[in-house]
């Protein structure tokens, strides 16, 4: 039997490290892990970068997301709004167009007909605006929800907001689709102009919650 | 094909190691037509380009000065993704070899290509199986080193680029002068003039504002993302820990092409492979910030073989070797692997400033190109390898070194390979003019008439003293530099003349005046 490509591949790469064995190396991860910040200061931090890619930024309190929600919707004049199944029904509770809940059977240009979605979010990372979802868990829904829709609408609790990207990372599920969010989408390929909004969503607009 | 057979699995295996081979000659594009100095003569002519690109790395410079800059742990982010990259290598059989059992675990099926011409017949196939004759193509360097696209044309499956350079592109039959923004070298109305001219059913009214360019584009795409069932993709990580493979991107084309067909296939170098989840947390501060320049970039995937109810159904992993393993042989060469492709090399270099990406000949251009492409390729693939013009497509400054965020000695590695060239390259012009000039040194007769013969160079020079080209041997000097004109006399028959023994003398009375005015040095 002639060797597989596998095999030879990895004859290669053995025969390789044989001929030029490279320096024993440990990592030194003295970079900068487990930081913390107070709730004032890590908002402060995480809007600021959230305006700086020109996301639009609301907060809100858990007894207010209802309010603040249907209002941001009506704003963007969305009249039909996609939600994933495991969202908080009462989070729509003020919203006065339709609501429709997603599902994985539902072909995905049905989604195009959606003016925009509202989801939750697993964890954010404060130093660089970043907002992760996690395609797994029931309140943010298939990757393609927040995907195709011209608006997204993403509710962030404070309390998952972490400062830097490695506090972030430590809180994923990585088997889980990961998606991370950091503004609209955007291009600089035309005469390195900036242009938002190319595939995903033009809007992105982040509701903090700050009691949550 | 992807179980692990036979005795090589658990890593013992008989005979003496061979020096694994270069990509394929004649394959892919790894190699250009022309020598560096050649293309880069006409490339310097193109005004448009080197505004754009003055324009564009200055930018991107600033940009990634200020979010490198604001980091305080930088240098320990360097030194990690560095020594992160650096195990990689060290484990690379056992890291490629988990991988691959993590993916097919998680309901991925794994393939490996000794070469391109291999990947290229991989793909062909899984996208035949599906009975698809088009697919989508996420901006991947891998494939385009590969020469994917091309392959697939001649086969009968179109594939169309989504990124919007990379479609601007395509579309205009062109090719990446850029890693980053592969479009650089057009402008706007150039752009336009594409679009009118290749997108189907575009607004005959479309005007040149890259929003609406970009919405022209968006409509185009939209539409494809909806029907297409095939999707093909690079990665930038793929951790062997979990299976978890990393797209980084800042269009949304990438999370089209990764979420909405049913079927994907992913062409990964085996060099891209990363130990940890956890390792995640340095690169994704590493690469955008020295890529783009901004803190994080729009968008990034990950994902972990098939979701149930989410994504692709089908998903593929191609692992390319194509030269890679010859660059891991290579002591010191095998560094130019731990390159993530962030592109910031390219905008600090002051060559790939002035002569493009084009000049380069390969898919990776820049000062990583010119180390990684002669290690993947070689550079005596036939006589006159343009390859081998590469080493020296440098000046030595070291910027490259500097900006790179794994900390690859870019320099160190060109001078190396400026030593493989001299060394492997037989008799060449240089080493037989400095076999002359050896013998002509020894013999101070010798050496005095052949400096009054170069004298004789003044008669060919022109009026700016400057000999513009140079008879074989030397034309190659002469290519691509002006050569000053020898002097009319020669320092040692100045020295022996009346008119130097005078200047001498002058000299030696003024520095006799001046001593007592000169500054006080141990006061």
């Amino acid at each position: 039997m002639t060797a597989t490509a596998r095999d030879t591949v990895l004859r290669r790469v053995r025969d390789a490290l044989t001929l030029s064995d490279g320096p024993e190396v440990t990592v030194p991860r003295a970079y900068r892990t487990g930081r913390t910040l107070p709730d004032e200061e890590r908002l402060a931090l995480f809007v600021d970068r959230l305006v700086d890619y020109r996301a639009q930024v609301r907060t809100c309190t858990a007894g207010t997301t209802a309010a603040v929600l249907a209002e941001v919707l009506r704003a963007h004049g969305a009249r039909r709004t996609g939600v994933p199944p495991g969202l908080d029904p009462a989070w729509l509770a003020g919203y006065d167009g339709e609501t429709v809940t997603d599902s994985a059977d539902v072909p995905a240009p049905r989604l195009d007909a959606l003016d925009g979605v509202v989801t939750a979010s697993a964890v954010s990372c404060a130093e660089t605006g970043t907002i992760f979802l996690d395609g797994a868990a029931a309140d943010q829904g298939r990757r393609a929800l927040t995907l195709v829709p011209d608006l997204h609408v993403c509710v962030v609790d404070l309390s998952s907001v972490r400062t830097g990207v490695p506090e972030a990372v430590a809180q994923l599920t990585p088997e889980h689709p990961i998606t991370l969010i950091s503004g609209p989408s955007a291009t600089s390929d035309i005469e390195l102009e900036r242009v938002e909004g190319v595939h995903g969503p033009r809007t992105l607009v982040v509701v903090i919650r700050t009691d949550a | 094909m992807s179980s692990p057979t036979g005795p090589a699995a658990n890593g013992t295996f008989l005979g003496m190691p061979a020096v694994p081979p270069r990509s394929p000659y004649g394959t892919g594009h790894l190699r250009g037509e022309r020598t560096f100095p050649r293309a880069a003569h006409d490339e310097l002519d193109n005004e448009q380009l080197r505004r754009n690109l003055g324009k564009a790395t200055h930018s991107i410079r600033a940009k990634r000065l200020a979010v490198t800059g604001e980091l305080p742990d930088w240098e320990q982010l360097r030194d990690a993704g560095s020594a992160i990259k650096t195990d990689t290598m060290n484990r690379l059989p056992e890291l490629l070899e988990q991988l691959e059992r993590k993916v097919t675990e998680r309901g991925g099926t794994v393939h490996w290509a000794r070469d391109g011409v291999e990947a290229n017949e991989i793909v062909t196939r899984l996208v035949r199986d599906t009975g698809s004759d088009e697919i989508l193509k996420v901006k991947s360097m891998a494939t385009q080193e590969i020469g994917l696209n091309e392959h697939l044309e001649s086969q009968g499956i179109a594939a169309l680029e989504t990124d919007l350079a990379e479609l601007i592109v395509q579309l205009a039959d062109d090719r990446p002068s850029h890693i980053l923004v592969p479009a650089i070298h057009r402008n706007r109305d150039e752009i336009r003039e594409i679009f009118l001219r290749h997108i189907p059913g575009v607004d005959p009214a479309l005007d040149a504002d890259p929003a609406r360019l970009a919405a022209a584009a968006r409509t185009f795409l939209r539409e494809k993302f909806m029907t297409t069932k095939v999707a093909v993709s690079g990665a930038n990580f793929g951790i062997a820990e979990t299976g978890t493979l990393a797209v980084v991107e800042s269009e949304g084309n990438g999370r089209m092409c990764l979420t909405l067909p049913q079927t994907l296939i992913t062409v990964m170098g085996i060099e891209k492979v990363l130990p940890r989840f956890e390792d995640l947390e340095v690169f994704l501060q590493l690469l955008p910030r020295s890529s783009t320049g901004e803190r994080m970039n729009p968008y990034t995937s990950l994902w972990t073989g098939v979701t149930p109810g989410d994504g692709p159904q089908e998903f593929h992993l191609v692992l390319l070797d194509n030269g890679r393993t010859a660059a891991l042989a290579d002591r010191i060469g095998r560094a130019a692997l731990n390159c993530i492709r962030c592109s910031a090399c390219l905008n600090v270099c002051p060559v790939y400033e002035r002569t493009g990406g084009h000049a380069y000949g390969s898919t990776y251009p820049g000062p990583i190109g010119a180390v990684l492409t002669p290690q993947l390729a070689g550079m005596h693939g036939a006589k006159d390898d343009p390859n081998s013009s590469l080493p020296y497509a440098s000046s030595l400054c070291g910027a490259c070194f500097d900006a790179c965020p794994v900390k690859i000695d870019i320099p160190s590695l060109l001078v190396e390979l400026r030593h493989q060239h001299t060394e492997q390259s037989g008799t060449t012009a240089e080493k037989l003019a400095m076999k002359a000039a050896a013998t002509v040194m020894k013999r101070p007769g010798l050496f005095t008439t052949a400096q009054k013969a170069a004298g004789l160079g003044r008669v060919l020079a022109g009026r700016d003293g400057t000999l513009s080209r140079l008879p074989p041997p030397l034309n190659g000097w002469s290519d691509s530099r002006d050569t000053p004109a020898p002097p009319r006399q020669s320092f040692r028959s100045w020295f022996a003349s009346a008119e130097g023994a005078a200047a001498m003398r002058a000299a030696a009375a003024e520095g006799a005046r001046n001593t007592d005015d000169a500054p006080q040095e141990d006061s």
